[in-house]
């Protein structure tokens, strides 16, 4: 294991910025999100959660898939600009990590998505160890270990020191080009980052949503979950916005416009929500006409559709931002603990 | 809150209502989801207290187009929203019973974490002081240090309802509405556009100020129309960024009550209510000084005539401001 003081943080990042680009939680107007890090940059890897996850890093918000031109007779298909250059995406917790193999198994499959298996090519990413767990943390109902993130490189920032620690291959090669930044840590470093890590675990267990019970997700009811009563109580207050989509690290659905330039058109791809009234809208209209369908539709993916393509791995990483962003507090707990349980128990 | 649990149960046992809409208990002492309480369901979860922060008047377009009587909480800051929706033939008024309904300014719990207080578990109230238990352990906070924005400039007093609950004295803050609107005016143009490009481009078109947002009740949104031509799910570029909020801040202008709502839900803390203030200090300026929701009679000074209204040629005198 390496470290590195907090101090002198900045050599890591430009190090790390002379080959590659980088992106770290970074503060603007009072906001934390992941961002592309320059030298004026205000860098908050002790911040616990960015208001959004650090998915955009491979599946952007908003993406140009490819133009069209038009000359006389002749259409021009013309693909995105410009070479993607090697990133690194620093500070990633546990849950966002994990959040990585979930959209892979939707984007990595035949026909794989070649826009996110480019970025995932691309990107390296170095995870950080949670020092500070929140209440509406809930990850190791999902066997995520707070304190264990899988990363090609994991971090952990202790007393005001960054210890490094390569995991992969690609990590490994990182790590040898920047090596000189870092000091060795000894058997007392390694002590340090064990106690953090026992604290941190400690407290995991004493999270309110430590214990939430998934048993009735088992992928075996699920007409039965699909058809449950209770649905109509839960979504009442929804406002039908997409924040809990938007803010979500395995949300994954998008939608295709063109963007009509005058001169042709260009293709992108946006995040979308199943929240909003024309998600998977068709020439025959919409499928799912009433906000009780939108929101039913979304937990049903997280908790029984997903889960049953995927060998029972469920599409949520108990990251809680739905739970802290919701404007009504209406959030993915609060379905799981209503129907979680059936009317007779 | 007992008289306000009384009160309902009086008229849930005297037929004058069937439904109520009120706040839910949820799963942590500060979060409250906006819930219809049955006269057969009972007030099993009831809350009212600090953290009941949403404006439920809007509920109404759906809940007053439904069989049977509902019983609706207004806060002083709510009656008006609910009046300028009367006054845009939005809510049924047969189908509702208005209580208006004390309120000392609600807490935002975005303040308390700010302030470093994370891994809240409780929250006990005690007058004026708040006593916030966490996992990294205890703290005491003043109330009035972490109200929401929209309740620190708050004057309003409850407009007439069909029933009344009367709180006890409380003396309201004292923020000026309109001092960031002066500072900003105060910046080079610059400036300004330089403090709206670093708040806007944090906008993930989420949505939420706009479904939240009382004046925003059309049944189906130009941005969210494919045939309008301008509907987007994201900010593709730095102009789409300003312009949404500067659109929506414009249709709404004099409809705009100033509940605050749309900065209180924005996931990215974008303060929304300036722009709706700036609209609504250069109304009071340019049209004389107007409320919206005071009540359900007026038309808007920008929804009607007179021969004293300022010509349009008044934005050339404004220097830009």
């Amino acid at each position: 294991m390496l470290k590195i003081s907090m101090e002198n943080i900045d050599k890591l990042y430009a190090a790390i910025k002379e080959s590659r680009d980088l992106f770290l939680p970074i503060e603007s107007a009072g906001q934390v999100q992941f961002a592309e890090y320059t030298d004026d940059a205000v860098v908050r890897l002790d911040v616990l959660k960015t208001v959004k996850s650090a998915k955009d890093a491979f599946f952007p918000q908003s993406e140009d898939l490819m133009e069209f031109k038009v000359c006389g007779k002749e259409i021009d298909v013309i693909p995105p600009s410009g070479d993607m250059k090697e990133f690194v995406i620093m500070g990633v917790k546990a849950c966002d990590a994990k959040s990585f193999e979930i959209l892979d198994r939707v984007y990595l499959k035949e026909p794989i998505d070649s826009y996110y298996a480019l970025r995932r090519e691309k990107g390296l990413v170095v995870v950080q160890a949670c020092g500070r767990p929140e209440e509406s943390c809930f990850c190791n109902v999902f066997g995520i270990d707070a304190t264990a993130p899988v990363g090609d490189v994991v971090t952990y920032l202790v007393d005001g020191t960054l210890y490094w620690d390569a995991q992969t291959e690609k990590g490994k090669e990182l790590t040898e080009k920047i090596a000189s930044v870092f000091d060795n840590a000894d058997a007392n470093d390694d002590a340090k980052v064990e106690a953090s890590k026992a604290e941190t675990k400690a407290i995991m267990e004493k999270l309110p949503f430590a214990n939430l019970d998934l048993s009735r997700f088992n992928g075996e009811n699920m007409m039965e979950i699909f058809k449950d009563e209770r649905w109509n109580e839960l979504y009442k207050a929804c406002l039908g916005c997409g924040t809990c989509t938007f803010v979500c690290p395995t949300c994954q659905c998008y939608d295709i416009k063109d963007y009509d330039t005058g001169h042709g058109i260009k293709r992108f791809r946006c995040w979308d929500s199943c929240m909003y009234s024309d998600f998977t809208m068709m020439a025959h209209g919409n499928n799912r006409n009433s906000q009780m369908e939108r929101f039913r539709q979304r937990f049903m993916h997280k908790l029984v559709y997903y889960p049953s393509n995927n060998e029972g791995i469920y599409s949520c990483v108990g990251c809680g931002r739905c739970v802290n962003k919701c404007p009504i507090s209406m959030n993915i707990v609060k379905v799981i603990k209503t129907m979680g349980v059936t009317d007779n128990e | 809150m007992q008289r306000i649990v009384d009160k309902i149960n009086e008229l849930f046992a005297n037929g004058t209502v069937d439904r109520v809409l009120g706040w839910k208990v949820g799963e942590f002492s500060y979060d409250r989801t906006p819930y219809v309480f049955t006269k057969e369901g009972g007030l099993d979860g009831f809350a009212y207290d600090s953290f009941c922060a949403n404006n439920l008047s809007k509920y109404l377009i759906a809940e007053s187009r439904k069989e049977g009587k509902v019983l609706v909480l207004l806060k002083p800051c709510d009656t008006y929203s609910y009046n300028q929706l009367v006054a845009e033939n939005r809510i049924k008024t047969e189908n509702v019973y208005t209580v208006s309904i004390p309120c000392k300014g609600k807490v935002d719990v975005e303040k308390l974490k700010a302030m470093g207080m994370t891994g809240i578990t409780d929250i006990v109230e005690n007058g004026e002081e708040l006593t916030v238990t966490t996992l990294y352990g205890d703290e005491k906070v003043n109330r009035c240090d972490v109200l929401c924005e929209k309740c620190l400039a708050c004057q309003k007093t409850a407009k007439e309802c069909d029933e009344a609950i009367e709180g006890e004295a409380y003396e309201k803050p004292h923020k000026d509405r309109f001092a960031t609107v002066e500072e900003l005016e105060a910046m080079s143009p610059e400036e300004r556009f330089a403090f709206w490009r670093k708040e806007l481009s944090k906008c993930i078109r989420c949505n939420a100020c706009r479904n939240v947002c009382p004046a925003c009740s059309y049944i189906k949104c130009v941005f969210d129309n494919d045939n309008s031509g301008i509907a987007s799910k994201a900010n593709t570029d730095e102009f789409q960024e300003n312009m949404f909020h500067i659109i929506r801040a414009f249709h709404v202008a004099g409809r705009c009550t100033d509940c605050g709502e749309c900065s209180r839900v924005c996931p990215q803390g974008i303060p929304l209510h300036l722009l709706n203030r700036k609209f609504i200090k250069e109304i009071n300026e340019l049209y004389g000084e107007y409320q919206a929701g005071d009540n359900t009679e007026s038309r808007g000074p920008l929804t009607s005539f007179t021969k004293e209204d300022c010509e349009p040629s008044i934005v050339y005198e404004k220097g830009g401001k």
